[in-house]
C-alpha cells in the first residue's frame, strides 16, 4: 500500500471508530432542541453551533455518521448479493437466460427510478419507528443499486467457464451445482469483495443525493443526506462555515474509501 | 493602438449608458417583472383555481366591484353603484358606459348577463361559481335599461357583493373570447414553462387623480419559477421585482442584506392547524379513536404545545399564536373575546389525568394500559411545517406522549385524508384568500367534504357538531351582518372549546418589493405585493443595472 | 462481395437490435405506468381541499378520474395511439405530451451534449498533460482533484451550479468528468506502456506518429464505448441536477409528473429517458465488440 493509501485507511478507522463510540462522545441526544439557541455559531456547549431547531449539530453529526456508515455497507451488501447471484447464473448459464438478465438489467438501469421512489415511500406504513424507516430506506437503494456489477460479474464468470480447470471439472462429471458452487464462486470471491467496497461509496452518495431531494432519511434521524438539506442558502454558509462540516466529512470518507479500493473500471 | 480601443471601449460604454437612461426616461413606466409559482391552467377568468391563473385573472380581469386589499372596503369597479335587495337575494347594478374591451369590443350590460349565466351554469365546475351556489334552482338575470343588470338568486347568499370580486367580466360578443379583458393589462404572450406576457390595456376605463389614464407599467413579465430558492436568488441579482408572498425564512435572509425590500404587513389570514382523525370507519385501532375523540384530550394536547415557541423559532417571530379559525387580522369578524392559548404543561396533564390518563415512568398510558402515542402527517417539502412537528415532538413529550412525524407529498396525503383515512393526525395550513367566512361553509357543515377530521356524515355525530351546522346555516341566511357576526362568534367559541381543529399559528403577510418599483403599500390581504399594479411605476434606480 | 455481406449483417443486427430496444423500452414505460398508478395517490387532486367547492362539483371531479380506465385498457390505448405517433394529453399541465417532449428534448439533450463536451475535453486535456509529465505530483493532484469532485453529491453540485450561475451543463459536465478522467488516464498509461509502443520510440518514431499510429487504434474501441456510457452517466444525471436547478428541461418534466402522477406524462417520459440510456449503452456495446473484433 502506498503511503497515500495507507493514510486514507487511517481515516477511514478513525471515523469508523467515532461512530462506534458516537453514543458515548455525543454531548446531547440528536432530537433534544435547546430552544434559546437557534441557529447558534461554534461556543464551549455547542462545538459546531446548533441548528435552525436549536439541536446541537455535533451530536446530530456524529448520529448521522452513525447512520449514513452503517447502513451503506448495508445496502451494498445487498446489492452486492443481488449482483452475484444474477451475474453468476447469467455468466455460468448463457445462452438466453444470460440475454434476458442483461437486459432486464439495462433496462433497470435505464429507469428512471428517482421519480418513482416517491410513490414507494408512499406506499410505507405510517407507523414503522425511524429506524426501521432508515433501514427500508437503504434496503430501497439496495434493491435498486444491483445494475453497475451485474455485468462485471457476468463477463468474469465468462471467463472462469471458460477456464481450463473447470473444463476438466465438467468433464469428470462434476453437476453443474456443484460447479457453480465449488468452482465458480471461490474463484468470483474476489470479485464479489471488490464490489461491495466499490458499492459503499457510491450508496453513501446516493444516500446524500436522496435525502437532499427529500426522498432520504425522515427527520428527525440526521444522516449525512440530511444535514446537507440548509445548503441552497449560500450566504448563512459563508456566516457560520461550521455547517460545512458534514459535507466536508462525507467528501473526506468517500475520496478515502476511493483511494483505499482498487481502481474502479467505468467500462467492463 | 491602445489608444483607439480605449477610445471605442469609452464611446461603447457612453452608448449603453444612455441606451439605459433612454429607457427609464421616457413616458413609459416600465416593465414589472416577478414569478409565477406553476403554470396558469387556464385563462378563462370563470375557471381559476389555482394560484397562478388567479394572479393572470388579477391582472387582466375587470370586475363590478372591488375589494380595496388595503382598506378592506368595497369600490365601485365596472359597476359604478350597486344595490342588494331582498335579504341578500338580488343584486342591481348601474354600469359604467362608454367602455371597451382590450381588443376594442364595447362593454355593455350583455357582457354582464353573459357572463353571470356561464358562470352560474350548472355544468360549470368552478370555485368561483360554486362560491355563488346557495340553493337549488336558476340563476335570473334581468337587463331592464343598458347600463343597469339585475340578478336574483334561488337563495339568500351571504356576503354577495364581496363575491364580484372575483367574476371577471367576459364579452358576448368578441372574437377573442375569453382574452378580450377590461383589466389593467391583458394577456400579450404565453409561452408554456416560461413565462407570461401582459401588456399594457390602452382601454382600461380607470384615471389616475390627474386624469392620466392608468395603468402606469407598459408591461408585467411573470416568469414560472417553482423554485423559491431561484426565485429568491434572482430577486437578490434585481432580476425580479417583487416576490409576493414571501416566507419567514427568505424574509430574514433578505432582512439581513437589504432592509428596506422587504415588508412585513402584520398578521396575515393563513393558519396553520393540526387534527385528529375523528372518523369512525378509520382503520385505526379502537383505543387510538377513544383517545382522538375525548375532547379532554383534544384540549390537553393544546395547551400542552408551546405556541410561542413554534413562532418565535420556526417562523422567526413572524407570527402569532392562533386564537381559533379566524385571524385577527379579519376586524370585523374576528371574535376578541376568545381566549389566548396558555402554554401549561402541568394544566395539560391535570385534564389528561382527569380523562383517565396516568403518567408512568415518563410514559402517558390511557386507562387501558396502552401507550399514548401516535404519527402527524404533513406534507414533504414544507420545512416549516416539518420543523412545527418536530418542536411538538419534544412539547408533548413533556407530558409523555410520543408523535413521530411522517411527511407525504400531497397526493398520498390528501388521498388518506379524503379518502381511506387511514391517517391519525394531519398539520397542514390553511390558505385564507376570502374575509367573510360563508366561504368556510363547506368546513363546520358535518355533512361536508372540508370537515376535515370527520367528513361527509350522514347525521352530526356529536351535539357540538350539530350546533356548529345549525349556526352555519343561521348564519348564511340572516338578515343582518351583526346577526351573522353572533352566530359565527359562537361558532368560533364552540371550535374553541372543542379544539376539532388545533390551531397553532398565524403568520404574517410578507412579501419583498425592490427599491426600483414607485408606489407599492404590501397589504395583508392577497395579493400582497400587487394588489395595485395600476398604479405601480418602475423608477430609475442604480440597481437595476443588473436587469435582464 | 464479403465486404457487402459483412455491411448488411451489420446493418440487419443492428435494425434487429434497435427494435429489441424499443420492445425493452415501451416494456420499461408500462411497467413504470403500473408502478405508478396502483400507487397510493393516484387519481386525487390537490384542488379537491379547496373548501368554495359544492359538493356535486367534487362529485364530478372524482367522477372525471373513475371514468379514467383501467389499467389494462389503458395499456391497449395507449400502445394503438402510439402507433399513430399520439403521445396522449398530460393531465396536470393540459397540453400534448408530444409538444411538451419537444419543447424539453432540446434544452436537456443540449445541456448534456454541452456537458459531456466538457468533460471529455477538460478530461483529455488533464490525461494527455499527465502523460506529458509524468511527474509524481502532477499525479497526485489530478488523482486528488478528480476523486474530489466525484466525491460530490451531483446534488450539491447542481446547488453550487445555481449559485454560481453557471449554465447546468457545467454541472453535469462535473459530475461526468472525474469517471472519464480515471478512465482514460489509465487506457492511455496502459497504451503507452505496450512493448511494441516502446520498441516504437526505440526505432525514433515521434510521439504525434505513435499517438496516432500505434495508441488510438487500439485505445479507439473502449473510447467509444466510454463515450456511449458516459453519455448515459449524463444523461442520468442530467434528471436531478435539471430538477435542482429548475431548468425548463426533461428532468423538471419528470419530476412534475412524479410529484403530480400524472400517468401519460410518466409513461412517455420514462419511454424516452429508457430509449436514450438503453441506445447509449448499446452505442457503447456494439461499438467495444464490433470494433475490436475488426481491428483483431
Amino acid at each position: 500500500m502506498s503511503p497515500l493509501q495507507k493514510a486514507a485507511a487511517t481515516i477511514l478507522c478513525m471515523t469508523f471508530a467515532l461512530m462506534v463510540l458516537a453514543t458515548i462522545l455525543v454531548p446531547a441526544p440528536y432530537a433534544r432542541q435547546f430552544r434559546d439557541v437557534p441557529n447558534a455559531g461554534p461556543s464551549t456547549a455547542h462545538l459546531l453551533g446548533t441548528d435552525a431547531l436549536g439541536r446541537d449539530s455535533l451530536s446530530r453529526l456524529l448520529y448521522g455518521t452513525r447512520v449514513s456508515l452503517l447502513l451503506a455497507p448495508a445496502a451494498a451488501l445487498l446489492s452486492t448479493l443481488i449482483a452475484a447471484l444474477l451475474g453468476s447464473a447469467a455468466g455460468f448459464l448463457g445462452g438466453w437466460f444470460e440475454r434476458i438478465v442483461l437486459a432486464v438489467t439495462d433496462l433497470s438501469l435505464s429507469l428512471p427510478w428517482l421519480f418513482l421512489l416517491l410513490t414507494v415511500r408512499a406506499m410505507l406504513p405510517l407507523d414503522v419507528p425511524p429506524m426501521l424507516s432508515v433501514i427500508v430506506a437503504f434496503l430501497m437503494m439496495g434493491l435498486l443499486g444491483w445494475q453497475a456489477s451485474v455485468r462485471v460479474i457476468c463477463a468474469a464468470t465468462r471467463g472462469v467457464k471458460d477456464s481450463d480447470f473447470l473444463l476438466l471439472a465438467r468433464s469428470s462429471g462434476c453437476k453443474p451445482s456443484r460447479l457453480l458452487l465449488r468452482h465458480v464462486a471461490p474463484n468470483l470471491r474476489p470479485l464479489f469483495y471488490a464490489q461491495f467496497w466499490i458499492s459503499i461509496p457510491l450508496f453513501i452518495l446516493t444516500e446524500a443525493n436522496l435525502s437532499i431531494l427529500g426522498l432520504g432519511v425522515m427527520e428527525p434521524m440526521p444522516s449525512w443526506g440530511n444535514l446537507l438539506r440548509g445548503f441552497e442558502d449560500f450566504p448563512s454558509l459563508a456566516a457560520n462555515p461550521c455547517r460545512l462540516v458534514p459535507l466536508i466529512l462525507l467528501v473526506i470518507v468517500v475520496m478515502c474509501f476511493q483511494l483505499v479500493l482498487p481502481s474502479q473500471e467505468v467500462t467492463q | 493602438m491602445r489608444r483607439a480601443w480605449a477610445f471605442l471601449a469609452f464611446s461603447f460604454v457612453l452608448c449603453r449608458s444612455t441606451a439605459v437612461r433612454a429607457e427609464s426616461a421616457g413616458p413609459s413606466g416600465g416593465e414589472l417583472h416577478f414569478c409565477l409559482h406553476g403554470e396558469p391552467k387556464t385563462f378563462n377568468p370563470l375557471l381559476v383555481e389555482e394560484d397562478s391563473s388567479e394572479t393572470v385573472r388579477y391582472l387582466t380581469g375587470g370586475v363590478l366591484i372591488r375589494l380595496n386589499r388595503q382598506t378592506q372596503a368595497l369600490e365601485p369597479g365596472l359597476a359604478v353603484s350597486w344595490r342588494v335587495s331582498q335579504e341578500g337575494r338580488r343584486i342591481s347594478f348601474r354600469l359604467r358606459t362608454g367602455l371597451y374591451f382590450s381588443d376594442g369590443t364595447p362593454f355593455t350590460a350583455e357582457d354582464v348577463a353573459y357572463t353571470m349565466k356561464a358562470l352560474m351554469d350548472p355544468q360549470l365546475h368552478s370555485p368561483t361559481g360554486d362560491s355563488f351556489r346557495s340553493g337549488e334552482g336558476q340563476v335570473d338575470v334581468q337587463i331592464p335599461s343598458s347600463d343597469t343588470v339585475v340578478v336574483t338568486f334561488p337563495a339568500p347568499v351571504a356576503g354577495l357583493e364581496r363575491l364580484f370580486d372575483q367574476v371577471a367580466m367576459l364579452s358576448a360578443h368578441s372574437p377573442k373570447k375569453e382574452m378580450a379583458v377590461l383589466g389593467p393589462f391583458y394577456v400579450a404572450d404565453y409561452s408554456p414553462g416560461s413565462y407570461v406576457l401582459l401588456k399594457r390595456n390602452a382601454n382600461y376605463w380607470k384615471k389616475d387623480k390627474e386624469g392620466k389614464p392608468l395603468p402606469y407599467l407598459d408591461s408585467v413579465r411573470l416568469d414560472i419559477q417553482r423554485n423559491r430558492d431561484i426565485e429568491l436568488l434572482r430577486f437578490r441579482r434585481g432580476e425580479i421585482h417583487l416576490i409576493n408572498a414571501l416566507d419567514a425564512e427568505y424574509f430574514d435572509r433578505l432582512q439581513k442584506e437589504t432592509p428596506a425590500v422587504v415588508h412585513d404587513a402584520g398578521t396575515g389570514l393563513d393558519s396553520e392547524q393540526m387534527w385528529f382523525n375523528q372518523v369512525s370507519a378509520a382503520p385505526l385501532p379502537e383505543h387510538k379513536k377513544n383517545w382522538f375523540r375525548t375532547t379532554e384530550f383534544r384540549k390537553a394536547i393544546s395547551m400542552a404545545i408551546n405556541r410561542a415557541d413554534l413562532c418565535r423559532i420556526v417562523f422567526g417571530g413572524h407570527a402569532h399564536p392562533a386564537l381559533g379559525p379566524v385571524s385577527p387580522a379579519n376586524h370585523f369578524w374576528f371574535d376578541s373575546s376568545l381566549p389566548v392559548p396558555q402554554y401549561d404543561s402541568a394544566g395539560a396533564l391535570r385534564l389528561l389525568e382527569r380523562a383517565g390518563f396516568r403518567l408512568e415512568s415518563g410514559t402517558l398510558r390511557d386507562s387501558s394500559g396502552n401507550h399514548v402515542e401516535f404519527t402527524v402527517i404533513t406534507n414533504a417539502g414544507n420545512k416549516s411545517r416539518e420543523q412545527m412537528v418536530t418542536l411538538i415532538q419534544q412539547d408533548l413529550s413533556q407530558v409523555g406522549i410520543k408523535v413521530n412525524l411522517v411527511t407525504l407529498d400531497f397526493p398520498s396525503l390528501i388521498e388518506r385524508i379524503t379518502r381511506t383515512y387511514d391517517y391519525e393526525a394531519c398539520l397542514l395550513g390553511l390558505v385564507n384568500t376570502d374575509l367573510d367566512p360563508n366561504s368556510q361553509m363547506n368546513v363546520w357543515l358535518s355533512s361536508a367534504e372540508n370537515h376535515q377530521w370527520n367528513p361527509k356524515q350522514p347525521k352530526p355525530a356529536t351535539a357540538w357538531e350539530a350546533d356548529l351546522d345549525r349556526l352555519m346555516h343561521a348564519q348564511s341566511s340572516a338578515a343582518t351582518d351583526k346577526k351573522r357576526k353572533s352566530d359565527f362568534d359562537k361558532v368560533q367559541q364552540i371550535v374553541e372549546e372543542q379544539q376539532p381543529f388545533i390551531y397553532l399559528v398565524n403568520k404574517d403577510a410578507m412579501s419583498a418589493v425592490s427599491p426600483a418599483v414607485v408606489g407599492s403599500s404590501p397589504s395583508v390581504l392577497d395579493p400582497h405585493a400587487f394588489w395595485n399594479a395600476e398604479v405601480l411605476r418602475m423608477g430609475a434606480d442604480p440597481a437595476l443595472g443588473a436587469q435582464k | 462481395m464479403i465486404k457487402e455481406e459483412k455491411a448488411a449483417k451489420l446493418f440487419r443486427h443492428a435494425l434487429r437490435r434497435l427494435l429489441f430496444l424499443f420492445c425493452l423500452g415501451i416494456g420499461g414505460a408500462l411497467l413504470s405506468a403500473t408502478l405508478v398508478r396502483f400507487a397510493p395517490g393516484y387519481g386525487v387532486q390537490e384542488r379537491e381541499l379547496d373548501p368554495r367547492w359544492s359538493a356535486q362539483s367534487v362529485e364530478a371531479l372524482r367522477q372525471k378520474q373513475v371514468l379514467r380506465e383501467g389499467l389494462a385498457s389503458f395499456y391497449f390505448h395507449y400502445l394503438s395511439a402510439l402507433a399513430h405517433g399520439d403521445l396522449g394529453e398530460s393531465d396536470s399541465l393540459k397540453r400534448p405530451v408530444g409538444e411538451l417532449l419537444r419543447q424539453r428534448l432540446p434544452t436537456t439533450g443540449k445541456s448534456v451534449v454541452r456537458g459531456l463536451g466538457f468533460a471529455w475535453l477538460a478530461a483529455a486535456l488533464l490525461a494527455s498533460l499527465g502523460l506529458a509529465s509524468r511527474g509524481w505530483l502532477y499525479e497526485a493532484s489530478s488523482t486528488a482533484f478528480s476523486s474530489l469532485l466525484l466525491s460530490l453529491p451531483s446534488a450539491v453540485v447542481a446547488m453550487l451550479a445555481v449559485h454560481l450561475r453557471t449554465p447546468v451543463f457545467c454541472a453535469i459536465g462535473v459530475v461526468v468528468f472525474p469517471r472519464l478522467h480515471r478512465y482514460i488516464r489509465s487506457l492511455l498509461v496502459r497504451s503507452y506502456d505496450q512493448p511494441y509502443v516502446l520498441a516504437a520510440r526505440a526505432r525514433g518514431l515521434g510521439s504525434g506518429a505513435i499517438f496516432w499510429r500505434h495508441v488510438l487504434p487500439v485505445a479507439a474501441p473502449p473510447l467509444l464505448a466510454l463515450f456511449g456510457v458516459s453519455f448515459a452517466i449524463a444523461f442520468g444525471a442530467a434528471i436531478p441536477i435539471e430538477a435542482l436547478c429548475d431548468s425548463p428541461g426533461l428532468g423538471q418534466l419528470a419530476w412534475q409528473a412524479a410529484l403530480s402522477r400524472d400517468l401519460p406524462l410518466i409513461v412517455n417520459v420514462t419511454l424516452v429517458v429508457c430509449l436514450v440510456m438503453l441506445a447509449a449503452n448499446s452505442l457503447a456495446d456494439l461499438a467495444g465488440s464490433t470494433l475490436a473484433g475488426s481491428t483483431q
